[in-house]
């Protein structure tokens, strides 16, 4: 990208860009007249103030004439900062000054808010945000300024090309004249877009790669910003919903007498899931779902244990899966092999367990229905919340709020928690907005989980230790299978986030094969934070220092020499090693480890510090990352999301996951689900690798490579093997 | 039977059921919604208030607890220690997704109330009652000793 990059608009989509400022108006329009009646409706905006209607420049950009520039963010800012980098790019190309960005969520309107790498479908995740907007923005931004300078022109009557623009003030120098944008705005939005945009060239960056400070930091710090959890619309009551015990079973009767009669409870209505108890607050709803007696069918739950479920899955290991990698000749290798490693790893179900468990706001009206929630999944949940009420899916308007976490969990096929609330709504006749809060409980026990998986691998070994042979099965549930999304997601058989980093294994091993048996279980499971990787990256990250511990050889030069097609994976991990001193003496008691991954085409190396007590208890003292996303948008966000891609990492490292007793789950809430808390965090140190390649996520990555990082760390350690998370908490001798 | 206690500074009388958490009375009866819920079993942080000063799990303390007492929460924070606090947290960008951070910020203002050089180990003990899932315990800790050098200076 040395070269200015420059875009053309046929006409046809100049004409589509027209009609999209004009939907985008009228969203807006129907925006404001919600807006001042609740409180909710600053939700949206990120100092927590609503701002005036102001001239809308296209889809993504809006001025006001108080001189502020709204940047309508098809993103959810669940966390990772989308909200502060969508903004920079527009910024960047608009020549904005930064202190008159604000940023809201926009509209659900998949015509103008698609997530490009999702196809027509307005949604977050996959780390694709900032990868499926940057020139999209870029061109967003660059034209709004030009339609700025047009109108600045014909005012001024001076050619275009004499105006300059530069934080958030255009001028003519020749004239002495200048006007703010706010100034300019309404004449601005009335210019055509132009055929063709300028882009910058990176050099010429001024806020794309500075730590431009995060708009939600004062509103996050002070208890302003709105979450669905603090939405009050007028009259709204709250609902409860009471799931069954085993996934799968069904209410056979109930009886509502004693719920019923806790005061402030308003409703008793079964749904699809289960019985909602429906009350004035949350204590009350709460109250009366505990005196609720259900009885519930069972017949088609799933009874059995993790165990059992673990055990039938080492079963079908041992036998071939369908391919999703094969090349070389497999078996000749290994018939050849001087000597051949195995192993088989093991990870648990895992739950996301975001802060704010699930919530949603739903408000029947004339016209359709209105939705408030931290919505990760908007023309999923506009099709499902529309079926139930036999609308259309315009017809649901989606406002998008801050999301208290998500990591994966907000976006499902079934739209799980605004079906439950739509339904709930309905049953209710829609006699008021209806505001449903999963408990913790919900969440522990909702399902929903990061899959159970094994793992078993095998390589074959020349005389020299090089890799001339793998194999790799992988044996766990489809995410895709069975959802509306599986013929695009499943190919011959394939989950590709099933096998996602395994059967792209980067390494240079001429015989492979990557096999995959995906199973049936009651569970119900879903994408958690970095998906496949979650699993894969462990299991041949950890698989590799095996080998290497097995042929004397060096974790980082083992993966050295077999890296010599993927520069990027190698740019990583080499300035993970430098930064962290790989191969320099340690104190006594410490021991490092390194891994590297790539997940959503950013690239990631960590190398783990830990140090081991005589009593064999061991903690991370510290991890050192290398990333590679690409032109680095906003290194400082960068930085915090890697930090916290660590820490969520460590969670399964360190703590048991989600387990299955007849069916039943064992764990309810942070006590017996624990999670990373401040005393086991590591001190953390990211280093970005420079680039100027087309930037990539950043919410994800950081994820994969801490636990066989972590993992490695200990087998230098100990000269033992750790083939299943969590790790032991304390590591005898063996 | 209303509970009567001292919300912010102002005078409050609420008469709901007193085993209502003073969580959900202070977010569903007064309105006031900074403080949030996570757990309800005092696991989380999220909700946490001060009581005469004190960091409580609002979640699992019942109203009729705090009769005759002084509640603040994160609407009511004043003084140098809060607006240190705060200001640790906007510079060093601490929040991520953000939900949690009402309760740290709690947590943080009761711990440096009472200790202005707390070392690594003092921060644990003081916020390890606090979950954050975006796992923002690197910068939690900095801004908190970048806060304290504030009061110390």
């Amino acid at each position: 990208m040395t070269e200015q990059s420059k875009f053309t608009l046929p006409e046809a989509d100049r004409r589509r860009f027209l009609q999209g400022s004009a939907a985008a108006i009228a969203g807006l329009v129907i925006g404001f007249h919600w807006a001042p009646r609740g409180k909710a409706a600053a939700a949206a905006v990120t100092d927590g103030s609503i701002k005036p209607l102001g001239e809308t420049m296209n889809a993504f950009i809006r001025i006001s004439p108080d001189n502020t520039v709204t940047v309508l963010s098809k993103h959810l800012e669940m966390g990772q900062g989308t909200y502060t980098g969508l903004a920079t790019i527009v910024a960047e190309e608009l020549d904005a000054d930064w202190s008159q960005i604000r940023t809201e969520g926009a509209p659900a309107n998949a015509a103008l808010y698609a997530n490009s790498a999702f196809g027509t479908i307005q949604g977050t995740g996959g780390s694709t945000a900032i990868a499926n907007s940057f020139e999209q923005l870029r061109r967003a931004g660059a034209t709004a300024r030009a339609m700025l300078v047009a109108a600045a022109a014909a005012e001024w009557k001076v050619p275009p090309g004499e105006i300059t623009v530069s934080k958030g003030v255009v001028s003519h120098a020749a004239s002495n004249r200048q006007a703010t944008f706010g100034e300019l705005a309404q004449a601005a939005a009335r210019q055509m877009p132009p055929t063709d945009v300028t882009l910058k060239d990176p050099s010429e960056f001024t806020l794309i790669g500075k730590n431009v400070p995060r708009l939600d930091a004062r509103p996050k710090s002070n208890g302003t910003a709105q979450f669905t959890l603090d939405v009050k619309q007028p009259g709204q009551l709250t609902a409860v919903l009471q799931r069954p015990p085993l996934f799968g079973a069904k209410v056979k009767r109930f009886d509502a007498t004693k719920a019923r009669a806790v005061p402030g409870v308003t409703h008793v209505v079964q749904i699809d899931n289960g019985v909602a108890v429906v009350a004035k607050n949350f204590w009350a709803a709460s109250k009366g779902r505990e005196a609720l007696e259900i009885e519930w069918d069972d017949s088609a739950a799933e009874k059995r244990s993790t165990d059992e479920i673990l055990a039938e899955y080492r079963t079908l290991a041992k036998t071939p899966g369908k391919p999703a990698r094969k090349q070389g000749d497999v078996d000749a290798a290994f018939a050849k092999a001087a000597k051949v490693v195995e192993a088989t790893y093991d990870f648990p179900y895992l739950a996301h367990a975001p802060m704010e468990p699930l919530d949603c706001v739903v408000r029947l009206t004339a016209d359709g229905v209105e939705i408030w929630a931290g919505d990760q999944f908007q023309t999923v949940d506009q099709a499902n919340a529309a079926r139930i009420l036999g609308i259309k899916p315009e017809q649901v308007k989606i406002n998008t709020l801050f999301a208290g976490g998500s990591f994966g969990r907000r976006a499902t096929v079934q739209s799980d928690y605004i079906v439950e609330g739509v339904q709930i709504a309905k049953a209710i006749n829609g006699e008021a907005p209806v505001k449903l809060v999963w408990t913790r409980e919900d969440d522990i026990r909702g399902g929903r989980y990061r899959p159970m998986y094994h793992h078993s691998l095998a390589a074959a070994l020349d005389a020299n230790g090089m890799i001339i042979g793998w194999r790799h099965r992988i044996v766990g549930q489809s995410i895709m299978a069975g959802t509306p999304l599986e013929p695009v997601m499943v190919k011959d058989g394939i989950d590709h986030t099933s096998v996602e980093g395994a059967a792209n294994l980067p390494y240079d091993i001429p015989n492979m094969s990557v096999e995959l048996h995906s199973t049936q279980a009651g569970v119900p499971v879903l994408w958690w934070r970095a998906v496949g990787s979650t699993h894969t990256a462990f299991a041949t990250e950890v698989f590799l220092d095996e080998i290497a511990q097995a042929t004397g050889q060096d974790p980082l030069t083992l993966r050295r020499r077999m890296l010599n097609r993927h520069p990027r994976h190698l740019g990583a991990l080499d300035l993970a090693a430098e930064k962290a001193g790989w191969g320099k003496p340690l104190p006594a008691g410490r021991s490092r480890g390194i891994a590297v991954h790539e997940s959503f085409n950013t690239y990631v190396a960590e190398v783990a510090e830990v140090s081991l007590q005589p009593d064999g208890s061991w903690r991370v003292e510290k991890v050192v990352a290398a990333v590679d996303c690409g032109i680095a948008i906003n290194p400082n966000i960068i930085t915090a999301q890697v930090e916290g891609g660590i820490g969520y990492g460590l969670t399964p490292v360190l703590y048991n996951g989600i387990t299955l007793n007849k069916g039943a789950v064992e764990q309810s809430n942070f006590h017996d689900y624990e999670v990373l808390r401040i005393d086991r965090m590591p001190e953390v140190e990211v280093h970005i690798v420079p680039s100027n390649a087309a930037p990539t996520g950043i919410g994800e990555p950081g994820v994969p490579p801490l636990a066989p990082a972590v993992a490695n760390a200990l087998m230098a350690a100990t000269r033992q093997k750790f083939r299943s998370l969590p790790l032991p908490s304390k590591i005898t001798s063996a | 039977m209303a509970v009567n206690f001292t919300l912010n500074g102002q005078p409050v009388s609420l008469d709901v059921d007193p085993d209502m958490p003073l969580l959900w009375a202070v977010r569903d009866e007064i309105g006031l919604t900074g403080s949030k819920f996570g757990c309800g079993m005092a696991q989380c942080g999220a909700c946490t208030m001060h009581v005469d000063g004190e960091p409580v799990r609002s979640c699992s303390t019942p109203l009729s607890a705090v009769e005759g007492q002084s509640v603040t929460t994160i609407e009511g924070l004043q003084g140098k220690v809060a607006q240190a606090v705060q200001d640790a947290w906007v510079k060093h960008e601490v929040a991520q997704c953000g939900y949690c951070q009402s309760g740290q910020i709690m947590s943080a203002v009761a711990l440096l109330s009472s200790n202005t050089q707390p070392s690594d180990d003092d921060i644990n003990e003081a916020m390890q009652g606090n979950i954050c899932r975006c796992a923002t315990y690197v910068r939690i800790r900095s801004a908190i000793h970048d806060a304290a050098k504030t009061l110390r200076a």
